[in-house]
């Protein structure tokens, strides 16, 4: 069951220039989220911006005798540039867990996690999880945009590789070279491994490619313009393979395959 | 306190419906609200087949407001009459079935399937303005609308028969007599008004469709003089609609005639608005003294 719930901001902090940590404690207690669900966030002050905003769930902990439900994100338009000015001690409304979350992997499959950006804060949760044997593959334009490296170099246990475009942090390229790079090194495991994906739509759609030029089969985090969040307004679909499906009922997640570019 | 109100002979317990296309088939919406409390469940817009709908992004949001151009993506009504009405059907509340076609011949046939399985009402969505054809062809011509109505009418007998105006018309309260001439129970507007955004940066369009159609607070104004408007114009029951957020902008639009009122976008922005909404016109009553909501009708004193 999701839920509409009041929540108490107990931090929103920046953890670089134009990235927030924001921590809400909740009212009431909704049903634990899974990695890769999202909540919708918004304020009741004004009717400018309207709608609430899809934030996937970055982290989910556990404070005395309630729960804290953490999210990470990019200050990009008039949504998150008023989330930014918002203080300690201020409420916002919740909406969620909403979306299916990521399938966890067969256990003889190893998986690839692969993350664009502001894409981080809907994978960390599942590296979080399956820590102990995920290859995490980390791309962002500068090393500015990378967030939450030392959390994440002590989570992954066996792989990290870093990559900017401008080659300010990591290797010089794209996570998709780093992708190629790793599969040709493990060329004969090929199928043995299972992807995840979740970042900006140009980087999802090369890592599709990818994936089907290699036959590795994988998960993709989706993200559109989204009204309601719970699958009556239709505003969020993607095409699929399967006809148009909801970013919000159906996904966020999708079989990589699935998705028509 | 009473605050049931009547279109035509359908008896609501309260004034509050939802919007065609903005609370699914009600199914979507039944974890934050007790469908039971509604006055009415007008659902998303039905064809005979089923329908894919237009190709992302279909909404975008502007100041206030949003533009949506889904292309009404529907699952046709054979799996309606399967599993959508069965559903709602178990709760207390009146089941309104908004319906569209390409064709005269579409509208009467599924008007007929939807009153054999006996919905309460028929909503003829003759507005709207992101498809290629029907829709609001049949609402922004005179004579189309007259040839549609006096069609459906005749072979409608049980469910009440609303038409949903299009505000893209010169005099609105024109289309609604001829709603009225042709037998129509009520008339429901507005539907969304057709608008436009663009991407300067990429200098594309914000939806795929290029244009979509407005909904949101943005609107409620034009919404409130037109349902003035029509609501001098005809005797029918006016439902209104149009960027209703609170139980406030539902009282406005009963002081300038309609009868009830449906909320659409605002269930998007809150997933329990249409509640919100009873409780807060019976608190209204209450602290006014009005003891029939049927009272606000029209009440607005110039």
């Amino acid at each position: 069951m999701s839920k509409y719930i009041r929540a108490k901001i107990t931090e929103n902090t920046p953890v670089n220039k134009g990235h927030n940590l924001l921590i809400l404690s909740p009212d009431d207690i909704p049903q634990r989220s899974l990695p890769g669900q999202f909540y919708m966030i918004g304020t009741d002050f004004s009717y400018d911006p309207l709608l609430k905003r899809p934030f996937s769930i970055f982290r989910e902990t556990s404070s005395g005798e309630g729960r804290e439900l953490q999210f990470l994100y990019r200050i990009k338009g008039k949504g998150t540039k008023l989330l930014k000015e918002m203080r300690k001690g201020e409420t916002v409304n919740v909406l969620g867990p909403l979306g299916n979350g990521y399938p966890m992997p067969d256990k003889n499959l190893t998986p690839v996690l692969i993350a664009g950006g502001i894409g981080i804060a809907s994978l960390f949760p599942l590296a979080e999880k399956l820590s102990w044997s995920v290859h995490f593959f980390y791309g962002a334009r500068t090393s500015d945009e990378l967030l939450m490296l030392n959390k994440l170099k002590g989570l992954v246990k066996k792989e990290l590789i870093i990559s900017t475009d401008d080659g300010s942090e990591g290797t010089k390229g794209t996570v998709i070279d780093i992708l190629d790079n790793f599969f040709t090194r493990h060329s004969s495991l090929v199928t043995r491994h299972l992807l995840y994906s979740c970042g900006p739509s140009p980087m999802l759609e090369a890592v599709s490619k990818f994936a089907a030029e290699k036959g590795i089969k994988g998960y993709i985090s989706m993200e559109e313009n989204m009204a309601c969040g719970v699958g009556a307004c239709l505003g969020c679909t993607v095409k699929t393979k399967k006809g148009y499906k909801r970013v919000c009922k159906e996904g966020p997640v999708f079989p990589i395959e699935e998705i028509v570019w | 306190m009473n605050l049931t109100v009547n279109i035509g002979k359908l008896k609501l317990k309260n004034p509050v419906m939802t919007a065609s296309g903005t609370f699914g088939y009600g199914e979507e919406y039944s974890e934050f609200v007790d469908l039971n409390k509604l006055g009415a469940v007008v659902v998303k817009g039905l064809s005979l087949k089923p329908m894919e709908g237009n190709p992302s992004p279909r909404i975008y949001e502007t100041p206030c407001g949003m533009l949506n151009a889904i292309g009404l993506q529907n699952v046709g009504v054979k799996e309606f009459l399967k599993t959508k009405l069965p559903y709602i059907r178990k709760f207390d509340t009146k089941l309104i079935v908004n319906i569209f076609g390409n064709t005269l011949y579409e509208y009467v046939k599924l008007s007929r399937i939807i009153d054999d399985a006996g919905a309460d009402g028929i909503e003829l969505n003759v507005s709207c303005p992101n498809i290629k054809k029907g829709g609001i062809f049949f609402g922004t011509d005179k004579k189309m609308l007259q040839k549609l109505l006096s069609k459906v009418r005749a072979n409608v007998r049980n469910a009440v028969l609303i038409t949903k105006l299009s505000p893209n018309v010169s005099y609105i309260q024109e289309f609604a007599k001829i709603a009225e001439e042709c037998g129509s129970d009520a008339v429901s507007l507005i539907n969304t008004i057709p608008g436009m955004a663009i991407d300067i940066k990429t200098r594309r369009p914000r939806i795929a469709n290029i244009t979509g159609g407005l909904s949101g607070p943005a609107i409620k104004p034009i919404a409130i003089r037109m349902v003035y408007e029509t609501f001098r114009a005809v005797k029918i029951p006016v439902i209104g609609m149009g960027g209703i957020m609170n139980c406030a902008d539902a009282i406005e639009f009963m002081l300038a005639g309609a009868t009830a009122v449906a909320v659409g976008t605002a269930n998007f922005v809150n997933p329990s608005a249409t509640i919100d909404l009873i409780n807060g016109i019976e608190s209204f009553m209450a602290e006014n003294n009005i003891p029939t909501v049927k009272e606000l009708t029209g009440g607005m004193k110039i």
